[in-house]
């Protein structure tokens, strides 16, 4: 309940920011704000719940499209084209892309080119292609470096758009999960969810939640790094048990 | 059943990489080699990043090694002299590896040179090894007398000064070529994520011409030494060792390694290096194959920095 609240205030503030002619306002709450990744984690869903207040006065239209987008934690990526040298492919050609998020999500309730023009899109930064910056410096082959950046993350589940991932429970009140896959890196995850009708933004709301490891699997990739040699020492001695242990076993048979 | 990997930070199946450990185990206790020239690969080609496989590598390679050290050992079969001369210098070019790996990391060349090296490498050692034993079994079929082995004729790096005495390879040597190769098969063991022994092994047969009962035992010796460097070095130097991913490895192969043991037993020396050479022959060829055909995917990504 704290949270839902604390979710509606965050909300408010943000329809409130200057310069918003927004007429309605949206209240969003995640379903935690912690991924926890134990031993067997092998992916979660966040869910997300949303209100749209229409206005003080006026009636809640009808027509409401939703597109939540989560992004992971952002970091510099290289990307590589293979090419020829000799008989052999090798990495070649490169493009450095600062700023891609190392992960996305894009949830709505239908297309994105549906929801708004491709204007209204680029503006308000929705699908794959506007949150994915081009490398710094435009060459004619820059766009190739962008869109296989997409479709690689997209292979691993990293990127991925889901049309058909929000559901009205009323017409102003809905519901989605947020994919998080099994391989997503750890951080801070920011989602924006923004609200569309008739191929404008009515209004928008942000939470965010962090993928963390806990228990054993934090205790040990914490060990790994700060104790490198201790741990290093410590499970050469494991190696050597076992495979002391392996000879003892199979020496009785 | 998947388990997280703390260090590759991704799931994985358990039972697959028992069983892949248990396949490469046999193979490992078979020729007495680590049998990290394919593990590496494989788990490269199941998704784990490549630094990680690499670092992993190690300790698993420490608990077959030490399996079948045990049993060479009851055997009387390792010459442990010849094994701490091979273990400075693999421990010297492992140091060094560690420390060219994490560089070639950083600069993005690691796959490259994986890829280069391994084909490099294998090929060229598989190739060898699959050249003699077609010799000599070509000449034990024809019944004729296989070249014995003199006693004063000597090749050149033998005659290098530090000489030693080691009465159980049955040698009397310069310790300089020892040195040297264990120095670039310690190199290869750090970089590559291999233990070295499929080199090892036939070096010590053919250039130092070790008597060949003390070979596979020898060879395993000086792996698990090196390798007890290598898993310290990575710890401390890359944080690239995966604890879990190890002890998968470490499970399915300890048992592999005591099947392949028992089949090794049963073939005869040259069969035994011509399906050695074959199998590293294979892996090259495989290398080869990925290197010069048209990828399918001409693209590939590194995340060069992540902010948390």
């Amino acid at each position: 309940m704290r949270r839902l609240l604390g979710a509606a205030l965050l909300a408010i503030c943000a329809g409130l920011r200057p310069g918003g002619a927004q007429a309605e306002k949206l209240i969003i709450s995640l379903s935690s704000d912690v991924v926890e990744i134990r031993s067997n984690f092998t992916g979660a869903q966040v869910a997300l719940f949303g209100s749209i207040v229409p206005e003080e006065g006026r009636a809640a239209r009808a027509n409401y499209d939703i597109v939540a987008t989560t992004r992971g934690p952002r970091g510099v990526v290289t990307v590589f084209e293979k090419q020829k040298f000799g008989p052999f492919w090798l990495n070649g050609e490169r493009r450095t892309l600062d700023d891609v998020p190392s992960f996305i999500a894009i949830v709505s309730n239908r297309a994105l080119d549906a929801i708004a023009p491709p204007e209204a899109r680029r503006a308000e930064q929705v699908g794959l292609e506007s949150l994915v910056a081009g490398p710094a410096g435009s060459d004619k082959d820059a766009p190739l470096f962008r869109t296989a950046l997409i479709r690689l993350r997209g292979d691993h589940q990293l990127f991925q758009e889901n049309p058909a991932g929000v559901r009205f429970l009323s017409p102003t009140l809905f519901q989605t999960g947020i994919p998080v896959a099994g391989t997503a890196p750890l951080g801070r995850y920011d989602v924006d969810v923004k609200v569309f009708a008739d191929g404008a933004l009515v209004a928008r709301g942000d939470a965010s939640f962090r993928v963390e490891k806990v228990g054993a699997e934090q205790w040990l990739s914490q060990t790994a790094l700060t104790y490198g040699l201790g741990y290093g020492v410590a499970l050469s001695l494991v190696a050597l048990f076992v495979g002391w242990l392996a000879s003892l076993v199979f020496r009785r048979e | 059943m998947q388990i997280y990997l703390p260090i590759a930070e991704l799931p994985v199946d358990v039972f697959f990489i028992m069983m892949m450990g248990m396949a490469v185990g046999f193979i490992s206790g078979m020729f007495g080699v680590g049998g990290g020239f394919l593990l590496t690969p494989l788990l490269i080609f199941v998704g784990i990043p490549p630094a990680v496989a690499v670092a992993t590598q190690a300790p698993q390679i420490v608990a077959t090694s030490m399996t079948g050290a045990i049993s060479y050992w009851r055997k009387r079969a390792v010459d442990f002299r010849l094994g701490l001369v091979l273990l400075a210098g693999g421990l010297t070019g492992t140091f060094l590896g560690v420390g060219f790996f994490n560089w070639m990391r950083r600069l993005g060349h690691l796959d490259t040179v994986i890829s280069l090296s391994y084909l490099t490498l294998l090929g060229t050692v598989g190739l060898l090894v699959l050249v003699e034993s077609l010799r000599a079994i070509w000449a034990a079929r024809k019944g004729l007398a296989r070249p014995v082995r003199r006693g004063g004729r000597h090749a050149w790096y033998e005659g290098l000064p530090f000489k030693m005495r080691f009465p159980r390879s049955g040698l009397y040597i310069s310790i300089i070529p020892v040195l040297f190769v264990s120095f670039l098969i310690g190199f290869a063991g750090a970089v590559l994520g291999i233990g070295g022994g499929f080199i090892l092994v036939p070096v010590l047969i053919y250039i130092f011409r070790v008597r060949t009962a003390v070979v596979v035992g020898t060879s395993l010796f000086q792996i698990l030494l090196t390798m007890i460097a290598a898993t310290v070095m990575h710890s401390a130097s890359s944080h690239t060792v995966d604890i879990f991913l190890a002890l998968l490895l470490m499970g399915g192969s300890v048992f592999g390694a005591q099947f392949g043991a028992i089949a090794g037993a049963a073939i005869k020396a040259e069969h035994f290096r011509f399906l050695l050479g074959l199998l590293v022959l294979i892996v090259a060829v495989r290398f080869g194959v990925d290197l010069v055909s048209q990828p399918k995917e001409m693209f590939s990504a590194s995340a060069t920095e992540v902010r948390r």
